[in-house]
């Protein structure tokens, strides 16, 4: 009994005095180790992005130095010719996208919104789990589907009743393949909404209940609980799980490729086929014969890394200007 | 030992019945299959304070939450008895829980202001969704009369359109008070509204609670008995059983349950013997 009482004491006073010389050498060494090797993991990132910059510069040089900006809107793509432009590309790739996160967005916020705060465990749970399952099919067999499924279903029937009524809009005018930027456009949004709804589902579950209560206290109905205090509160992170959907959007190869047509044309209409800059790279890459065929392929490439970087980065503006504008929550 | 009962019965400590504002009659509520609280009823008198004491987990939260029916919003809660407002049995199948829960206002035990909203915003949001007002000038005025009421205008009449999470957590509890008046509702259900204030703010809202009962009638709850002693004109003292299902063990006129309990675990408890 003394001895444990010793002891306790012993360790006591040792402790205060590791206290006031502050750490052991192996904590010190351990502190410091751990510090260094966080930060080399941290550092690598930033290697990675700025190695792979600088390889997309240096291997599009050529076609940079002979095609000058012009390059960017140049609708020209004529590999006989040698002459080179990424405008249909990237107007295809910005275009499908948009499509895609449009309908993605609303689709997937409405269906997280619906099982987090309307739907039964019962119901929700299966459910969620589905649409997570969705995230998981590879894209190529999403590919697939579009072109024998969807791509008919929307040339036969969806399309053509669109045009019947909103035909006099430029953007449902011209004929009708099956394949084109709608297609692709909504393909992308079925590929990319478990993406919105996962994050957001989880988002809006951890919104306090404390705030569904206060609403619900002062006569709101479940629905404008939802609208109004659920959902704001959760929309910083919303809008930045659409930013990461978009992200997948823009830089989807195989499954676009598959029902966007392939053709490098700029066209008002949504129906008309397009390319998108990552399938114009994944089609033409083993036929780049000359050397400034490979390096416009390159080029598009990197015109590729910058979109996506500059939407991440306006998506990112947007986000903390609306925390911002909310109010500096703490 | 049983005491002799002095004048009250367990449920109806007002004697005239025109004062009643509000009238629980056997309520029991569950969550899923387990039973919270059995067979509670009290009334409680018009613009007056009652506190709802008593230990951890005897259920008198979960009696408050069924007065305005909030109770039944957690998922497999259920609740039976009757609440009589003016009348009017709220539980009827006629009635709509939201119009109810406008007339019958709430105050959380932790202060809850809505975050991505201004203070302004806050106090007016229960009037925008009840639709009682979308005009700009109605609801300065509902929010500077709702603001004045919870003691805290002067505060914040300079800064109505700043974060209500910039304010202090003692503010924000008002603000959440103002939030509820702003409504007009005829009841004020107040959960434990201070234990998460520190000595000042409860004392503020304490004063508070003696202005609002002269226009609102307050039922609260706290498992604070110096609180219940200072603020409230009638107290009741619930107890959960073996099973922890809670119920009322005495309802009477406030001095009269500290002084002369009639039952025996009521003076146990305000004597401090348990609990």
């Amino acid at each position: 009994m003394s001895i444990e009482l010793d002891s306790h004491r012993t360790l006591t006073a040792a402790r205060g005095r590791a206290a006031q010389r502050g750490l052991t050498t192996r904590q010190a060494v351990a502190d410091r180790a751990f510090r260094v090797a966080l930060l080399g993991a941290t550092l690598l990132f930033v290697a990675l992005v700025a190695g792979l910059f600088i390889e997309l510069v240096h291997g599009s040089w050529e076609s940079i130095v002979t095609f000058g900006a012009g390059f960017l809107w140049s609708s020209e793509w004529n590999p006989v010719t040698n002459h080179f432009g990424a405008l249909p590309f990237i107007y295809g790739t910005l275009v499908s996208s948009a499509i895609a996160i449009v309908i993605a967005g609303v689709v997937g916020i409405s269906a997280a919104v619906f099982l987090a705060e309307f739907a039964h465990p019962v119901v929700a749970r299966p459910v969620s789990f589905f649409i997570e399952l969705l995230a998981a099919v590879p894209s190529v067999v999403f590919g697939l589907w579009g072109l024998f499924v969807l791509a008919p279903i929307l040339g036969h029937t969806v399309e053509p009743f669109i045009q019947r009524y909103l035909g006099f809009l430029p953007f449902f005018s011209g004929p009708i393949y099956g394949v084109g930027l709608f297609t692709a456009g909504l393909l992308l949004a079925l590929m990319i909404v478990p993406t919105v709804s996962a994050i957001a589902r989880d988002l809006i579950q951890a919104v306090p209940n404390e705030l569904r209560e206060a609403s619900i206290a002062l006569g709101a109905t479940r629905w404008e609980t939802a609208t109004r205090i659920v959902l704001p509160s959760a929309r910083s992170g919303i809008v930045g799980a659409c930013v990461l959907a978009l992200g997948r959007a823009l830089g989807e190869t195989i499954a676009a490729t598959m029902v966007i047509g392939n053709r490098p044309a700029i066209s008002a209409s949504l129906f008309a086929p397009g390319y998108t800059l990552s399938s114009v790279i994944a089609n033409e890459f083993t036929e780049a014969t000359s050397s400034i065929y490979l390096s416009a392929l390159l080029e598009l490439g990197l015109i590729l890394f910058v979109v996506s970087v500059v939407v991440n980065g306006c998506a990112r503006i947007l986000m903390w200007s609306m925390l911002r504008s909310q109010g500096r929550r703490s | 030992m049983q005491m002799t009962v002095v004048g009250a019965t367990n449920d109806a400590p007002v004697e005239d019945e025109a004062d009643v504002a509000l009238r629980a009659r056997s309520i029991s509520a569950w969550y899923g299959t387990k039973l919270a609280i059995r067979d509670v009823s009290l009334d409680f008198r018009r613009h007056s304070i009652s506190a709802i004491m008593g230990p951890s987990g005897c259920g008198k939260t979960t009696f408050l939450r069924c007065l305005n029916r909030i109770h039944e919003s957690a998922l497999g809660a259920r609740t039976t008895g009757e609440v009589m407002l003016d009348g009017t049995n709220i539980y009827d199948p006629d009635v709509n829980p939201v119009v109810t829960r406008r007339r019958i206002g709430m105050v959380f035990q932790r202060p809850n202001p809505f975050p991505t909203m201004t203070i302004f915003e806050n106090v007016v949001s229960g009037p925008r969704y009840t639709g009682l007002s979308g005009n700009p000038r109605e609801l300065r005025d509902i929010a500077e009369e709702a603001l004045r009421g919870a003691a805290l205008f002067d505060e914040v009449k300079d800064k109505l359109d700043d974060p209500a999470l910039s304010l202090s957590g003692g503010q924000q509890q008002r603000l959440c008070i103002a939030r509820a008046l702003a409504v007009q509702p005829e009841v004020l259900l107040m959960d434990e509204p201070t234990s998460a204030l520190d000595p000042l703010s409860t004392l503020k809202i304490e004063e508070l609670m003696e202005q609002l009962a002269t226009a609102y009638t307050v039922v609260i709850v706290t498992h604070n008995l110096q609180q219940a002693a200072r603020v409230s004109h009638y107290a009741a003292f619930m107890l959960g059983d073996a099973d922890r299902v809670g119920s009322v063990i005495e309802y009477a006129p406030t001095q009269q349950i500290f002084t002369h309990p009639t039952d025996r675990r009521t003076e146990d408890y305000i004597t401090g013997r348990f609990g």
